[in-house]
């Protein structure tokens, strides 16, 4: 019973804080409805007995990519009126293809449900014991069956961030102010850049 | 009784509206890749709904393979949104066309 709630509760909201992210006037509102929306998918992977993966959508999710789109959106000088030109206009072709796919997905559903469908039997090979927890079968099967595939994530997320910084650095250039002067600021004497002064009161200083 | 058919059809549902999310904001490339996120999230519930019906935890091992994937492509995306902004001023995606490609 309890799990039922909990588990309509998320839902609505996962599916709610979606809408919104699709609709929202304000991309910084759409960013936030988007963690809304990830923070209640990782309490349905709880529900799931998913802990791991709840845990990593909640740091990953929201704690690196939301605050991602987050800079991002708020960085970029963007008039968002222009952007919502074309949305009346796609509206009537996007909602047919939704309302296709939504038809199409659910009749999968419906057809397992009717019993046409069996789920088979897992390997069997990578079953989670009775006695341990979701993080510990996970890692345990990541770090032995697993490893080429774990090292794998790590390549990619490296490639990516060297790409990413690849492409968003900027050289300084050439003459630019900020450059630092190592001999200049040796040879400077302390007699050049200091002066005794005497102003008169009420008078001011003229250097 | 929750069942997985619960679980496939909210997955459906975040699917879908992924989709429309794209196809609603044709202009804002931000709200694309989030739409994008969202249909990632749609098949990562949907991997852990069978992991756990099936008992097998290979499905969680493939969720944080898509995960991985899911980040890396948003930070790349936002990167080359960025310097896209820098040289255009702009990141109205219907006119990226200067490679012709």
């Amino acid at each position: 019973m309890i799990q039922a709630i909990a588990f309509y509760f998320f839902a609505t909201i996962v599916v709610a804080s979606a809408v919104m992210v699709v609709m929202a006037r304000n991309p910084v509102h759409s960013v936030l409805w988007l963690i809304l929306a990830f923070f209640n998918a990782a309490g349905l992977m709880v529900l799931l007995g998913a802990e791991f993966i709840a845990m990593l959508l909640v740091i990953v999710y929201v704690g690196a990519v939301a605050v991602l789109f987050l800079f991002v959106v708020m960085m970029l000088d963007i008039d968002f009126a222009e952007m919502r030109a074309g949305f009346s206009r796609n509206a009537p072709l996007g909602l047919l293809i939704a309302a296709v796919l939504l038809a199409e997905l659910l009749l999968a559903v419906g057809a397992y449900n009717a019993g046409g469908l069996s789920l088979g039997k897992a390997a069997g090979d990578a079953v989670q014991a009775a006695d341990t927890s979701n993080i510990e079968a996970l890692g345990a099967l990541l770090y032995g069956r697993y490893i080429v595939l774990f090292e794998i994530a790590g390549i990619i997320l490296l490639v990516a961030m060297i790409g990413a910084i690849v492409l968003t650095f900027q050289p300084p250039k050439a003459g630019a102010r900020a450059r630092q002067d190592v001999g200049k600021q040796i040879r400077r004497r302390p007699e050049d850049a200091t002066v005794m002064k005497n102003p008169e009161v009420g008078q001011g200083i003229e250097l | 009784m929750i069942g997985i058919e619960h679980y496939l059809t909210v997955g459906a549902i975040l699917f879908v509206l992924g989709v429309l999310g794209i196809f609603l904001n044709r202009k804002n490339v931000i709200v694309i890749l989030m739409a994008v996120e969202l249909i990632l999230l749609a098949v990562n519930l949907n991997l852990v709904a069978f992991s756990a019906f099936l008992n097998d935890l290979t499905g969680q091992v493939f969720a944080m393979l898509v995960l991985t994937v899911a980040a890396a492509e948003a930070a790349i995306g936002l990167a080359i949104l960025v310097i896209y902004f820098r040289t255009r001023g702009s990141i109205a995606v219907d006119d990226i066309n200067r490679m012709k490609g």
